[in-house]
């Protein structure tokens, strides 16, 4: 770990004006930007704390509280935006991804604004003697022809092949969410989720769209879909504490014994929580089938590569998307 | 009464039984209960000091520089960046003298030296020191190493011309009787099948830690190993110093499992360090470091062939075992270690063949051999049985040997067939059905069985016992406790025998200034630790006898009283100024020629397989195991839990990765290489049963500490298998093994 300085920012405004430097980083949980630095991953020369900012709040966009949507501070914990009543009731795909997540310690200390900029777990990433473009851009990828069995087969490049590993991220795509944020400049601006990640392509370190010094406040989640289903369905090596090989995030409504609308997620497969429309609209309209459901797979999956030792990823993602549906469909 | 110069030395050394033992006559009552560890309010309170905690007022910091290639050379190391940084005092490297590796635990010779040329990722070169943790932390990552590569063997090939003759370790590495292939083609039923296991790490939760303090030429080391004794007479001749130059302290470690049994690179080097630097240097190894520099249990490659009658029994076994280590080193996992003996049949072949290559050191890891090798042995029978279309059980029956099929000796006590079907009863073995039968929704479930059997060790070592005038006791030995127990047990053992209360025997352990013994590891700490307190309570016993006036027979000691010839009289008051009694246990003839000593058991596993995912999860587990006497039954049974739960990251989830173009680890982190965590640890129960075993030693017990993990492992692959209908034989059983056979969606 490289030494560095550490400041507490009195207001999300002076936060966003003292990350001045280009080394400065925003630390709130820590939980995976301390353990990057004690890898010597992440070396910022100055840590700005905004874990005591004022943004630990989850409101009711609208003010009666019947369902405008949400409005979830950048602060809170994991663990409170899982067990909170709205959430539970409203987006239980959130809260479920949720508690997929990491360990009940790690849920604690965790934020809803750091959790969305959680850092791949690439084996080669996270060890400074791998090259490694994400890190260190233009060394080269190591997990390409190396062992990847928890990387991506969608949305790679001949650059990186990492994937985002969050569970949060897969269940707020699959919700719309917003990300809203306040520039260095003051000025405010809300990014859709869908515009938040970038894909590697030539430049895997670049991640998201925020500016240098640009801070997450909140995130918003617009009005759930009324009667829809919920599912966050997560495969994993060990029964706790492991990432996701394949996770589905599906909220889902039926009309008349067919498919109205459908948001499907999808996470481990990708270098960005994925959402892929065509398995939406693969699936709209239609009566629930396995032939179906195998359909939205064929969509998924049309363009997925494997790299040797996650190509196990592609019959698994087929097989848990088809099992999702059906509990989503009660076919 | 008597004085304190009463001091004796007792030596038993065990080449005939030892029909009777004491421990069934005293009345104090400890012995065998499930008490909680003397330790344990300490350990919780933080009260009890680990190798890394001890505080000096000018402690430095030492943190290790790894190499960052497989194979080659150190040109250079440019200290000066780091050395310039404040906090930093120096950059200590001594190509000659650093331990290139850890050493194999029980050796007395040096680990091999010079880390100049590197043998593996990750080998320890250097390490910086500074007055804080941090400066140093931040130092070490700006040395510059520039190295010349060379061609390294990085990915394990069965090819086996490099291979070269081994000498025997615990178990004779080529082994031939009888005519195996011409068992095998005359065969009614036969398996020929091979298993593969991975390389994995003991991942104990301390990692491994020294602080070195010089003081007139000597040397005190307080570390996290296992072994003191013969630690520190490796420290010693690592250092060029002689044996009793060297102290080491380790009155508690963090869990051992074998990758503390000798000692491990950053014990030299933090001596070299404080040496040089005048002032005692600390030195802990990051968990990476833990991963890639401590030694990592071999993975192996097994031939399984068993031939069988049409009733089952077998006319021939062949386990032929390919393992890995690197080239100068010799160790090799002894996988065929329980085939010698768990069944019967004339013809067999149980051979190790080692394959040299750059990856970091394999050496011991808890039940070295059994482990892995019962996943194959235990998977293999599992499939002669579903060939047959037999009971695994009865198979087991039908295959239970009179005696050691190939010494030809008795064995000293085996209830294997008894924890089987005793196990078997409880378990609800009944309930099973044919492989792929049982559903429960999405879930697909089985249930599996397999014996659990690890050879039994005793081990030279002493134990002083001394009676203080007030009637308080203590027993000091360069004995340990990983975590294991054993300061509990071996007070029991005390306080049983002296018939004085537990919490008036002080427990000193971990400490090579007191009496040698062999420490903890081979599941042989209990058994020769307590029986060396168990001869010098016996000695003393003659003492207070005779301070009483009876003869030992008629001597009962209870609460701190000696009883007999009906008088009651304290023994503070016998034993006068105190007395003392230095015990000794030797193996001998009744282990080394006279019978096959081993603790048995029978691991039985329930497990749901997602039928969608190919994920396993273990649903109930029950271990039966006959192991002499218990000596506590709460920390034997924990024992027992964790060998179980050692079972199911072997058969589900721990692999350690090589990466094959640089044999660098993948995963070595506790995010990515996967010990089982409490949620993939379901309801696990533990039974013993009743044995006395009379060729062991005076205890009348047997080892504990691995029989736990020995067999689960396959109880839990046979179970899958139970399960689903899909036989994976390559370790460990991860969902994408089992994918490409799973049910249509």
């Amino acid at each position: 770990m490289k030494t560095f300085t550490y400041d507490k920012a009195s207001s999300p405004e002076a936060a966003v004006k003292s990350l001045s430097t280009p080394m400065a980083k925003f630390i709130a949980g820590g939980t995976n930007l301390l353990d990057l630095m004690k890898l010597q991953v992440e070396t910022p020369d100055r840590l700005v704390d905004v874990s005591r900012l004022a943004l630990m709040d989850i409101e009711d966009i609208n003010e009666g509280g019947d369902d405008g949507g949400l409005r979830i501070g950048a602060l809170v914990p994991n663990s409170d935006l899982a067990a909170d009543k709205r959430v539970m009731a409203r987006y239980e795909v959130l809260s479920r991804a949720l508690l997929a997540g990491a360990s009940g310690q790690l849920r604690n200390k965790a934020t809803t604004g750091g959790n969305l900029l959680q850092r791949t777990r690439c084996y080669y990433f996270t060890n400074t003697a791998s090259p490694c473009n994400k890190r260190e851009p233009g060394t080269g990828c190591s997990a390409i022809g190396g062992f990847n069995r928890i990387l991506a087969v969608i949305g790679t490049s001949e650059n990186c092949i990492a994937t985002h590993p969050g569970d949060m991220p897969v269940a707020m795509r699959a919700l719309d969410a917003t990300i809203v944020t306040l520039k260095p400049d003051g000025g405010t601006r809300k990014i859709s989720i869908h515009e938040f990640y970038r894909l590697p392509g030539e430049t895997p370190h670049i991640e998201t769209v925020l500016e240098h010094g640009e801070l997450i406040t909140h995130v918003e989640l617009p009005p759930s879909p009324e009667g829809a289903r919920q599912q966050y369905r997560k495969v994993r090596d060990r029964a706790s504490y492991a990432f996701a090989l394949v996770s589905v995030a599906g909220v889902l409504t039926m009309k008349d014994g067919k498919i109205a609308t459908a948001a499907l997620a999808f996470g481990g497969l990708a270098p960005l929580p994925w959402r892929d429309t065509s398995v939406e609209t693969a699936l709209v309209g239609q009566a629930p089938s396995t032939a179906l459901f195998a359909a939205a797979a064929d969509a998924l999956l049309a363009r997925a590569k494997g790299y040797g030792a996650n190509d196990f990823k592609i019959p698994l993602a087929r097989r848990t998307l088809i099992a999702t549906l059906r509990d989503l469909t009660g076919e | 009464m008597l004085g304190f110069g009463s001091s004796d030395d007792v030596t038993l050394t065990m080449d005939k039984s030892h029909p009777e033992s004491l421990l069934d006559s005293t009345v104090q009552d400890v012995i065998g209960k499930p008490l909680s560890r003397v330790d344990g309010p300490k350990k919780v309170s933080g009260a009890a000091t680990y190798a890394a905690e001890y505080q000096f007022d000018n402690l430095a910091h030492g943190v290790l520089v790894s190499a960052t290639i497989g194979k080659g050379r150190v040109l250079s190391i440019d200290v000066d960046a780091a050395k310039a940084m404040p906090g930093v005092i120096d950059v200590v490297i001594d190509f000659k003298t650093f331990a290139r590796v850890a050493q194999q635990g029980g050796e007395t010779s040096a680990p091999a030296q010079g880390v100049q040329d590197v043998d593996y990722f990750g080998q320890v070169i250097a390490i910086v020191v500074g007055e804080s943790f941090e400066a140093a932390r931040d130092a070490a990552e700006r040395i510059g190493v520039t190295y010349e590569k060379q061609e390294g063997v990085f990915g394990f090939s069965t090819d086996l011309e490099k291979a070269k003759k081994l000498p025997d370790n615990n178990t004779p590495a080529q082994f031939e009787q009888g005519d195996l292939d011409a068992a095998m083609g005359k065969a009614a039923f036969t398996i020929d099948e091979t298993y593969s296991t991975p390389s994995q790490n003991s991942a104990a939760m301390e990692p491994h830690a020294s602080i070195a303090t010089w003081e007139d030429g000597a040397l005190t080391l307080y570390g996290a190993y296992q072994m003191p004794t013969s630690d520190a007479q490796q420290l010693a001749k690592a250092l060029g110093l002689s044996a009793k130059k060297v102290r080491i302290i380790a009155h508690y470690i963090g869990g051992g499992f074998g990758s503390k049994l000798g000692i491990a690179p950053e014990s030299v080097a933090a001596a070299i360090a404080a040496k040089q630097l005048g002032r005692p240097v600390k030195a802990v190894m990051m968990r990476e470091q833990v991963f890639a520099s401590t030694p990592r249990r071999s993975n192996t490659v097994q031939r399984m062939r068993l031939a069988a009658d049409k009733d089952g029994k077998l006319t021939g076994i062949g386990h032929e075992t390919i393992v890995s280590n690197l080239e100068d080193q010799d160790y090799f996992e002894p996988a065929g270690l329980s085939t010698h003996f768990l069944y019967a049949g004339e013809n067999r072949v149980i051979t190790h063949d080692l394959v040299r290559m750059n990856w970091g050191l394999a050496g011991s890891m808890r039940a070295p051999g059994e482990a892995v090798g019962l996943l194959g042995l235990e998977g293999a029978m599992d499939e002669l049985a579903d060939q047959m279309g037999m009971d695994p059980i009865e198979l087991r029956r039908v295959n239970e040997p009179e005696q050691d099929p190939e010494k030809g000796v008795p064995f000293s006590s085996r209830r294997l067939m008894d924890a089987m079907d005793i196990g078997a009863k409880k378990f609800g073995w009944s309930e099973r059905k044919a492989a792929g039968a049982r559903r429960e929704g999405e879930w697909m479930i089985g249930m599996g069985v397999a014996a659990a059997a690890r050879a039994n060790l005793l081990m030279e070592t002493s134990a002083k016992v001394a009676i203080h005038k007030d009637g308080s006791v203590t027993v000091s030995s360069a004995m340990t406790d990983i975590g294991t127990g054993s300061y509990t047990i071996l007070t029991q053992v005390a306080s049983e025998l002296l018939g004085i209360p537990m919490d008036r025997i002080t427990m000193a352990l971990g400490d090579t200034n007191d009496v040698p013994a062999a420490g903890s590891g081979g599941s042989w700490g209990a058994c020769s630790s307590g029986s060396a307190i168990y001869l010098a309570c016996e000695n003393l016993r003659g003492k207070i006898a005779k301070a009483l006036g009876v003869d030992d027979k008629s001597l009962t000691l209870k609460d701190g009283q000696a009883i007999g010839d009906n008088r009651s009289v304290s023994i503070a008051e016998l034993v006068g100024e105190g007395i003392e009694a230095t015990g000794t246990i030797k193996p001998g003839k009744t282990q080394k020629s006279l019978f096959n000593q081993a603790s048995y058991g029978a691991h039985f596993a329930e497990v749901a397989v997602n039928a969608v995912t190919g994920e396993t999860r273990v649903r109930r587990m029950l271990g039966v195991f006959a192991a002499g006497r218990i000596l506590n039954e709460m920390t034997a049974r924990s024992q027992c839990l964790g060998g179980m739960t050692f079972g199911i990251g072997a058969a589900l989830t721990e692999d350690l990765i090589h990466d094959t173009r640089t044999g660098q680890l993948v995963n070595g982190n506790l995010a990515e290489y996967h010990v089982p965590v409490n949620a993939d640890v379901p309801q696990l129960e533990v039974m013993f049963l009743e044995e006395r075993d009379i060729q062991t030693n005076p205890l009348h017990s047997k080892g504990i500490g691995e029989v736990g993990i020995c067999g689960a492992g396959a109880a839990i692959a046979n179970a899958v298998y139970n399960a689903t209908g899909i036989r994976t034989r390559d370790f460990p059983i991860t969902l994408d093994k089992l994918l490409p056979d799973l049910p249509a969606m």
